[in-house]
């Protein structure tokens, strides 16, 4: 059951072969039993939870349940949840709790699905190997002496680990995609401006999109029908007619389901810095897509090495900013001792962010101030601009683009930890989706050995072009018509 | 443009972030680093292109001037942080949030 | 060597909407603290801003009133700074592209002593959408401010004006025009007291005919134009001495103090603000149509310039007139409403800039506060018309109406003041006059034209006044001749 996928669920709960409060009950114990060692969840709350699986077999009784009605999902902290604990996976955010609802939670509540609890991240989602949660780090459930990735990593290892039946993600420049790839998910960020950013803590508010992390592509199109539509508190939420994203999985199966369809493979994806193991799955994935009748060509987007420089400049300056709030004042931490108003701000601020978070501000502050934002903020606009434009370009001959969605399989933590520059080698396929805005997602290929042991899963990544989520997901979908990458589940007494 | 740790002093300060002098020095190294991956851009002639600000290129959408919002400030105030120096009360009285002295 | 005083404005005027510029809580000077702050206006993680429609309506009004260029397309920006009372740590405001371009507004300088009243043009260099912040309340709790953040998040128009004026007399009469202009469209209410519309002074002064600018300094927060000029009066004698004195003035934010009547400086802005402008990712470009602004004009109301210019045409009234009566939308607005209760222009004019005004000027009192209604003093001016009571009577009654006594005819009725219109009792008074004051017809008649204005005053006097001296005087002279 536990490895069912969500349609599978839905259907037992509404033939009432299970209630959603046993399906329930048994993630519950599952995560008694698993987080312990895994630390996925950062915030559980047994009573509201299981409130919701039985509000949700009452509405099933009723007759008026969703798709998702009773199916128990777990939460990016990220997103304000009312009631709940919201960290954000900072200590700045120990203590607050959400006094309302982020659009995408209201979704889910209002499709009936079940919140099992707030999965732990990067602190502010600010890294690649939710090593700089204030609450711990997150073990890959395929071997616990590696990272899960980032920042997503709760939510990563709490699908892997079979913890929960599905989860949300926020992707600003890889966080969906990176962690889905480590941890042999698949996860979709969606084009910017689909998912409303209402309630969900903004890190870069022109690159943050929130998207579902689950088994399959199948699973992430009926998070997606839930997720996505248009919200008039996010004044960058799209006006669009809300989509089907399952409508072109159920289309007759043929031998060749993707005959005609051009997937472009920029050489920049497979240069200098891709792991040799992973090339290798990556390649062995598109050959099955060109069993399935797709046609491949060779592309160039030429600017990807420019796209970590400019997102580390637009990232960090839309973040300083977007922190500022946090001063103590208000919620949030504030120091226990402070002479004065600007010391309040000084202790309250070293103290309520970690490491990483800081640098971070440091640098957005600094690329922001006088004398220096053409050199850095309005460059990396411009460039901003070329790496958009590659893409444009890039669509005119493909339908889709795929590479690997991370370098390498997942690290072993601790690894990279003193060397930012290295962790953030980690996005170089991920962030130039990003700062086009278009939809990106991984799905698992396969398993590579890693030097230093396990075999750990690859991601393929595919882009598609802006608003092509529905293709994208049927052309994942194809791939897991005839692989079980997908299906693979870690041993956890192993791990 | 290299940084220096008089730099780092003037940014933590605009950016409220206490730094010791240790925390300075190593903030520093790594801060240099970071900034040594951003001057790649330096290389690129970006003349005449205008900057991208946003994914899409969309205009402001309005809001109609009705009241949508209700008082919740009890609400909002449990979340209040503690007032220190000695205190564990909540910062906040009468309604008010508390902070040291405003002096202007 | 003769010094010259620069000035130039920034005035901040709150909006007249009901809810915040970026989110739907309502807006209500004097509510208890914080009970008008939601999630938005206090920050909380994850909120978002949404513009509000009609602030954007307010700014395009503005731009149209002062004929400036609105720009079709125009960017919100952060402007970075840590202050309690600002929740997000930053303001949202619009920095490279404002909504609204380079305009002008045209003021009236009265006469100060010998130098007689001019008109002059003040360049608008912009004006541009924001938010304000909150407030810092004092005493609340010992050692500690407390913070209110009702008023975070209304919605400003910030009007900034080129260097243009050269003394306090000039600021004083922009910032009186300026606070006109924008109650006249409708966009802000003008109450200074309650700090919906706020002035910031920069003043330097530098050598006559030096075309350099000298060192500003920035007075913060003016409520009031008898403490701007006060405000600017001194700050520009403090400047003048300091140079004179081989000092140099550096640029800072200064305060006003009421009591002392001196300006000093802000202890807390004394370091260089680097606020780090850049485009808010949360706000997309505001656009605006040419259909927008036609929208907008249409329900523009008529402009004081053009008003002035249509009531010479219709009523025939002065230049004069037509500048005071235009000089604020209530009190055009008392006039057409006189004028249309019955009363005729010119007269309504007079009453309305004279007596009215007057009253309202000892009283301090604006023309919404009038204690006679437009309809009020319009019966009052028809009852001149016809004969019923005189112009001197007619004072009387005004100030009686003024006091709250009653409507005119209850007035003239209870104080008798009606004018006898009954040609024979007056020809009697006349009559009697006559018989009892020979020796004055006669020094009429020997060609004393004194005599018969001693004769009138008789019969006014015999009359108590009651008798209409025109009348009066025809008879008199009717009968002198005979």
């Amino acid at each position: 059951m536990i490895n069912s996928s969500l349609k599978q669920l839905a259907s037992m709960l509404q033939s009432k072969k299970i209630s959603s409060v046993e399906l329930t009950q048994s993630f519950l114990t599952r995560i008694t039993q698993y987080n312990p060692s895994i630390n996925a969840y950062i915030a559980l709350d047994e009573a509201k939870t299981l409130a919701q699986a039985k509000a949700a077999d009452a509405r099933i009784a009723a007759g008026n349940a969703t798709a998702l009605t009773g199916i128990p999902l777990a939460q990016k902290d990220i997103f304000c949840a009312q009631g709940w604990q919201t960290t954000c996976g900072s200590k700045m955010l120990a203590n607050f709790i959400a006094p309302y609802d982020a659009h995408v939670i209201t979704q889910f509540d209002q499709a009936g699905a079940v919140n099992l609890g707030k999965t732990n991240m990067d602190e502010f989602a600010m890294g690649s190997s939710n090593e700089t949660s204030y609450f711990g780090g997150v073990k890959n459930p395929w071997s616990f002496d590696h990272v899960p990735g980032g920042s997503s990593g709760g939510s990563a290892a709490a699908v892997a680990a079979r913890l929960c039946a599905a989860a949300t993600g926020t992707d600003t420049g890889g966080s969906i995609r990176q962690p889905a790839s480590l941890c042999g998910l698949t996860g979709l960020k969606p084009s910017y401006g689909v998912v409303s950013r209402y309630g969900m803590i903004a890190f870069a508010s022109s690159l943050d999109q929130a998207g579902p992390m689950a088994k399959s592509a199948e699973d992430c199109a009926m998070m997606m029908n839930v997720m996505a539509g248009f919200d008039e508190r996010d004044s960058t939420s799209l006006q669009r007619d809300k989509e089907d994203y399952s409508r072109e999985l159920n289309k007759p199966q043929t031998d060749q389901p993707l005959l005609g369809l051009k997937i472009g493979l920029p050489k920049e994806f497979f240069a200098e810095g891709l792991d040799a193991s992973v090339a290798q799955v990556i390649t062995a994935a598109i050959d099955v897509y060109k069993k399935l009748g797709a046609q491949i060509i060779d592309i160039s987007l030429p600017n990807t090495g420019l796209s970590i420089p400019v997102y580390y400049v637009l990232a960090p300056a839309e973040a300083s900013s977007n922190l500022s709030r946090y001063d103590g004042v208000r919620y949030g931490h504030r120091a226990s001792e402070y002479s004065d108003l600007n010391d309040m701000y000084n202790k309250s601020r070293a103290e309520g962010f970690g490491a990483e978070v800081k640098r971070r501000i440091l640098i957005g502050t600094y690329v922001l101030s006088a004398g220096y934002y053409d050199a850095y903020y309005l460059k990396a606009q411009q460039i901003r601009r070329l790496i958009a434009q590659d893409f444009i370009e890039a669509f005119k001959q493909c339908d889709v683009i795929m590479g690997p969605a991370a370098p390498s399989t997942a690290f072993k933590a601790g690894e990279k930890v003193d060397d930012p520059v290295a962790m953030y080698l980690q996005d170089i396929y991920t962030i130039s989706t990003n700062l086009a805005g278009l939809p990106g997602m991984s799905l698992p290929a396969g398993f590579a050995q890693a030097k230093d042991g396990p075999a750990l899963p690859v991601g393929l990544q595919i882009i598609g072009n802006y608003f092509d989520e529905a293709r994208m997901l049927n052309v994942a979908h194809q791939y897991q018509q005839v692989t079980d990458w997908h299906q693979q589940m870690p041993d956890l007494k192993r791990a | 443009m290299a940084l220096s740790i008089e730099d780092i002093k003037k940014i933590a300060h605009l950016a409220r972030i206490e730094v010791s002098e240790s925390e300075a020095t190593a903030t520093l190294s790594k801060l240099t680093g970071i900034l040594g991956l951003i001057e790649q851009m330096q290389a690129v002639d970006t003349t005449g292109i205008v900057p991208m600000s946003h994914a899409q290129e969309l205009h402001q959408r309005l809001r109609d001037d009705v009241v949508t919002k209700t008082n919740q400030r009890e609400a909002f105030q449990k979340n209040a942080p503690v007032l220190g120096n000695g205190s564990t009360q909540p910062a906040v009285a009468g309604g008010l949030y508390l902070v040291p002295k405003v002096i202007e | 060597m003769e010094w010259e005083v620069v000035i130039g404005l920034e005035t901040h005027t709150q909006l007249q909407t009901n809810t915040k510029i970026f989110s739907g809580a309502p807006i209500k000077y004097g509510a208890e603290p914080n009970t008008q702050a939601c999630e938005v206006s206090i920050a909380l993680p994850g909120v978002l801003p949404v513009l509000n429609k009609q602030a954007v309506e307010c700014a395009i009004k503005f731009g149209l009133a002062i004929n400036a260029e609105i720009a079709p397309r125009s960017v919100f920006a952060r402007k970075n700074y840590f202050y309690p009372d600002l929740p997000k740590g930053y303001q949202i405001s619009q920095f490279e592209l404002p909504v609204v371009g380079k305009g002008a507004v045209s003021i009236q300088v009265p006469a100060q002593g010998k130098k007689p009243a001019y008109e002059k043009v003040i360049n608008i260099t912009r004006a541009h959408l924001e938010e304000d912040a909150g407030k810092s309340v004092h005493g609340a709790v010992e050692g500690m401010s407390g913070i209110d953040l009702n008023r975070a998040g209304t919605p400003l128009l910030e009007i900034v004006t080129e260097p243009d004026m050269r003394s306090a007399a000039e600021a004083v009469a922009y910032a009186k025009q300026l606070h006109e202009l924008v109650q006249w469209i409708g966009i802000c209410d003008g109450n200074m007291q309650e700090g919906s519309f706020r002035c910031d002074v920069n003043v330097s002064v530098r050598h006559k005919g030096s075309g350099k600018l000298g060192t500003r300094r920035e007075i913060k927060n003016l409520n009031s134009f008898k403490f701007m000029q006060q405000a600017i009066e001194y700050e520009t004698r403090w400047q003048i001495e300091t140079l004179e004195d081989g000092g140099s003035i550096h640029q800072a934010t200064v305060l006003f103090n009421p009591d002392t009547g001196e300006t000093r400086a802000m202890r807390s802005k004394e370091e260089a603000n680097d606020y780090r402008y850049f485009p808010d990712p949360d706000l997309l470009p505001l656009m605006i149509s040419a259909e927008d602004k036609a929208r907008v004009q249409a329900s523009m109301p008529e402009l004081p310039e053009a008003m002035k210019a249509r009531f010479e045409a219709e009523y025939g009234l002065s230049s004069y007139d037509t500048g005071a009566l235009t000089s604020s939308r209530g009190l055009a607005d008392y006039f057409v409403a006189t004028v249309k209760a019955g009363a005729e222009a010119k007269q309504a004019a007079n009453w309305v800039t004279g007596n009215v005004s007057a009253k309202l000027n000892a009283e301090d009192k604006s023309i919404s506060s009038s204690a006679v209604a437009a309809e009020a003093l319009a019966q009052l001016l028809k009852r001149i018309t016809d004969g019923t009571i005189s112009n001197n009577a007619a004072k009387e009654v005004f100030e009686a109406m003024w006091s709250g006594e009653g409507n005119a005819d209850a007035i003239i009725e209870a104080k008798g003041l009606k004018q006898m219109s009954d040609s024979g009792a007056v020809e009697t008074i006349i009559d009697e006059v006559l018989a009892a004051n020979a020796a004055m017809v006669e020094e009429y008649k020997a060609g004393k034209e004194k005599a018969f204005n001693a004769l009138v005053g008789q019969i006014m006097k015999a009359s108590k006044g009651k008798a209409n001296p025109a009348q009066v005087n025809d008879l008199l002279m009717k009968k002198l001749k005979a």
